[in-house]
């Protein structure tokens, strides 16, 4: 393995670690602050319950992510010292402010964990949605950062050197908001149908259980919401990357031809021997349509980028197409959960509704991770796109494979601790049967 | 005199950074260390009150470091660079420190019931916490004694270990160690009400507080490999200045400890651990990478320079009170 190579498998490693955490600690906050909102209202304890179980889950996902999240910080530079060097005064910023926001997130999940029986309810609550709005602050300013390296504006390079460094144009780089919006959405659609998921796998065998039930009603309140609407922002991101980053486009579509009127590729393999995507589904127009809102328009191809600027069109094509794919889903079971809640306000009774749910649980996942596939192998070969490419950038450090590894059992160990540790402690029926008792719907009671 | 600019002034508040992140959460790292080293009758209640006092605060102890780093990386990116080349395996073998302590305490704290899951997570933190502070120590002793080039000639054992595998950083790191143990036994004192528990770490602070004066004469002594630094703080006018009040916030601190005056005691414990950092940038003050690179000369163009600078205005007016409230919940007096 070249150290390039290693190099950037360290990387894809940490940061597919980390988004997990990432993603919890800005969705699981809201579901927290939600469960404890709805215990004050109603004086119900199952919400008290529900509230100090998903915020000792928070806890552990929480410290893992900061942790990891500080891997992260470190290996910029330990791994891509040439891009530091270079990109730090431009993009520093949202690194910053990103500091600032976690370090508010820090500070009041400490306060919202350990202040149960120190501070007033009110203010309790407050440190949950403080924990909660610094969260969703500290995701965004990040994929800021990594919008820029899509969309690099704020500078004018000259001779390997950045100059007329405008951090503030760097910030409001094109395609900062669209992938603010989608990572946002993403990760409340992700953990809302997480916990969901877990919530309705525990309801199948007992379904009158109180404590799942409102568990997973608060789940589905944070998801499906979320990943209604996900497919629009998505729609956004799509545009957007067709006309600034029309490589990432074509490869995430398999497209290899120039060409109006440019259909949608549904599923297939992409032959990069032949130039074809062999064994897909075409509709016609549909990519036009799609990227431009005009089924004639010219959608660029791979052709229209040189050959040693490709990135790995299977790879990115395939990552793109289940992320497609999962969104839609679970915008699927979003809107019949909708349905089911409005029309029966009972979601808990409808076994095929809680078996889809309970299936889609770690799909949002999966989603993110494949989203991340797509921006990222989709940029290669550059690390900022069309100005400063990832080999240029990587660290002299020689025997990057032997710190590739380590990090990688490293996360490997760490990821079977914290599933275990969820599965045993966070993930099962509180002790007492109390909740059922009390809590069984009237639904139930009657039939 | 340093001059008032504002790259100067920018390297400042990342001292004041490191600082924090040094006497915050460098006193949970010592938490671990009195976590490994428990003895006596009182061994578990020893244990828990280590995790209690660190429980609350150390996700937002840790996150002076990522402050420090972000700041470095946005103000000075080729110091940022040069560090994360020369210094990359200290540092990597460092984030495995870090990940390591910070996941086992949380594991520990929220995960599993059981004694042993428990036992095993607290020696994975203990060891974690033993071993992290002296790979930061010497990270600062290859740069105090101007190591860090960023350049890979000279094969692997050349650009990548020599710089930091030295006795002279190799004993910054044990001063780090022992350090961070003596923060955490002073502020320990101060957590409980329990006479006996009190006097356990009154007698490891005073333990650890003496052993920083060998400590730190052991670097004196090796400090051949970094002469700058060493005329700096000895043979200097501004050297002498830093270290007198060091010597003399140690004095107060062991003596405090002595009479048992806890509060005193961590005013100076705080003041000795802040001046020695402070000395060390003294000392190499303009320099930010000795030999070579200054402060100024490492700097990111004005315009960052102002915006980041308005930007840890804004933070701090967001970061200080939610500070405050935090200690205030969790670490005023009588609890």
């Amino acid at each position: 393995m070249s150290d390039l190579l290693a190099a950037r498998s360290q990387m894809a490693v940490s940061l597919g670690f980390h988004i997990l955490f990432a993603v919890v600690g800005i969705g699981m906050p809201l579901l927290m602050v939600v469960a404890e909102w709805r215990w004050r209202r109603s004086g119900e304890r199952v919400y008290l319950e529900l509230a100090r179980r998903w915020a000792r889950g928070t806890a552990i996902l929480f410290a893992v992510g900061a942790v990891s999240g500080t891997v992260l910080s470190f290996e910029l530079g330990l791994l891509w010292p040439g891009f530091m060097r270079l990109v730090g005064p431009v993009i520093g910023m949202p690194f910053s402010l990103e500091g600032f926001a976690f370090f508010t997130e820090a500070i009041f999940l400490g306060v919202y964990l350990y202040g149960w029986e120190r501070i007033s309810p009110r203010a309790h609550l407050l440190a949950g949605v403080l924990v909660a709005v610094s969260g969703a602050l500290s995701g965004v300013f990040v994929v800021i950062a990594n919008a820029w390296m899509n969309t690099p504006t704020g500078f004018t390079f000259v001779g390997g050197r950045f100059t007329a460094i405008d951090p503030v144009a760097g910030m409001l780089n094109p395609a900062a908001f669209q992938q603010t919006l989608h990572m946002t959405l993403a990760a409340y659609a992700a953990t809302g149908f997480a916990v969901a998921g877990i919530h309705a796998f525990l309801l199948l065998p007992d379904p009158t259980n109180g404590f799942h039930r409102r568990a997973l009603a608060i789940g589905l309140l944070v998801g499906a919401p979320a990943a209604l609407l996900q497919p629009l922002s998505g729609d956004i991101s799509a545009r957007q990357v067709a006309e600034r980053q029309p490589a990432k486009l074509a490869a995430a579509e398999a497209l290899f031809e120039t060409r109006a009127g440019a259909p949608l590729t549904l599923g297939g393999w992409p032959d990069m021997e032949r130039r074809q995507t062999r064994f897909g589904l075409e509709v016609p127009k549909a990519l036009s349509l799609l990227a431009y809102h005009d089924p004639d328009a010219t959608v660029k191809g791979l052709d229209s980028v040189p050959r040693d600027e490709w990135p790995n069109v299977p790879a990115v094509h395939l990552a793109f197409q289940v992320m497609v794919g999962i969104g839609s889903l679970l915008a699927l079971v979003g809107a019949w959960a909708g349905w089911e809640a409005i029309r029966r306000r009972d979601l808990a009774s409808n076994r095929m509704l809680l078996r889809a749910i309970a299936a889609s649980g770690p799909l949002g996942f999966i989603a993110i991770e494949a989203g991340w596939c797509v921006t990222e192998l989709g940029r290669q070969p550059w690390i900022v796109s069309g100005v400063l490419r990832t080999a240029d950038a990587v660290t002299p450090m020689p025997g990057l494979t032997v710190t590739f590894a380590a990090f990688s059992l490293l996360y490997c160990f760490l990821g079977v601790v914290v599933g275990w540790l969820l599965y045993t402690q966070i993930i099962r029926s509180p002790e007492s049967s109390e909740w059922t008792r009390v809590y069984s719907p009237p639904v139930r009671a009657r039939a | 005199m340093p001059e008032l600019t504002l790259a100067n002034a920018l390297a400042a508040v990342l001292l004041i950074a490191l600082n924090a992140y040094v006497v915050l959460a460098g006193a949970d790292f010592g938490g671990g260390v009195w976590d490994l080293f428990a003895w006596g009758p009182r061994r578990q209640q020893q244990r828990d009150l280590i995790a209690h006092a660190i429980g609350p605060v150390w996700e937002a102890n840790h996150v002076w470091l990522i402050l420090a780093v972000v700041l470095l990386f946005t103000c000075f990116p080729t110091v940022f660079a040069q560090l994360a080349i020369t210094l990359h395996v200290p540092l990597t073998l460092m984030l495995f420190g870090v990940v390591l302590r910070g996941s086992a305490f949380a594991f520990r704290s929220y995960g599993s019931e059981s004694d042993v899951a428990e036992r095993r997570w607290g020696r994975t933190f203990a060891i974690a916490s033993l071993v992290t502070p002296i790979l930061l120590g010497a990270c600062v002793g290859a740069v105090a004694a101007g190591r860090v080039h960023g350049s890979a000639a000279g094969g692997f054992v050349q650009g990548f270990i020599r710089p930091w595998l030295t006795p002279f950083a190799l004993s910054i790191g044990l001063l780090a160690l022992c350090l961070f143990a003596f923060l955490a036994a002073v502020y320990l004192t101060l957590e409980t009400t329990d006479a006996e528990l009190r006097e356990d770490f009154r007698r490891r602070a005073l333990a650890a507080g003496l052993s920083l004066f060998p400590a730190a004469l052991l670097t004196l002594v090796l400090a051949g490999e970094a002469p700058d630094m060493r005329a700096g703080l000895l043979f200097s006018i501004r050297g002498l200045l830093i270290q007198l009040p060091t010597a003399l916030a140690a004095v107060t601190a062991l003596a405090a400890l002595g009479s048992r005056r806890y509060r005193l005691a961590r005013v100076a414990a705080v003041a000795q651990a802040s001046f020695i950092i402070w000395g060390w940038a003294i000392a190499q003050y303009p320099m930010m990478l000795p030999p070579e690179t200054t402060i100024a000369g490492a700097a990111a163009p004005a315009i960052t320079l102002q915006l980041v600078a308005g930007a840890l205005g804004l933070g701090a007016l967001v970061l200080l009170p939610s500070l405050a409230y935090l200690f205030r919940v969790f670490k005023a007096a009588g609890h």
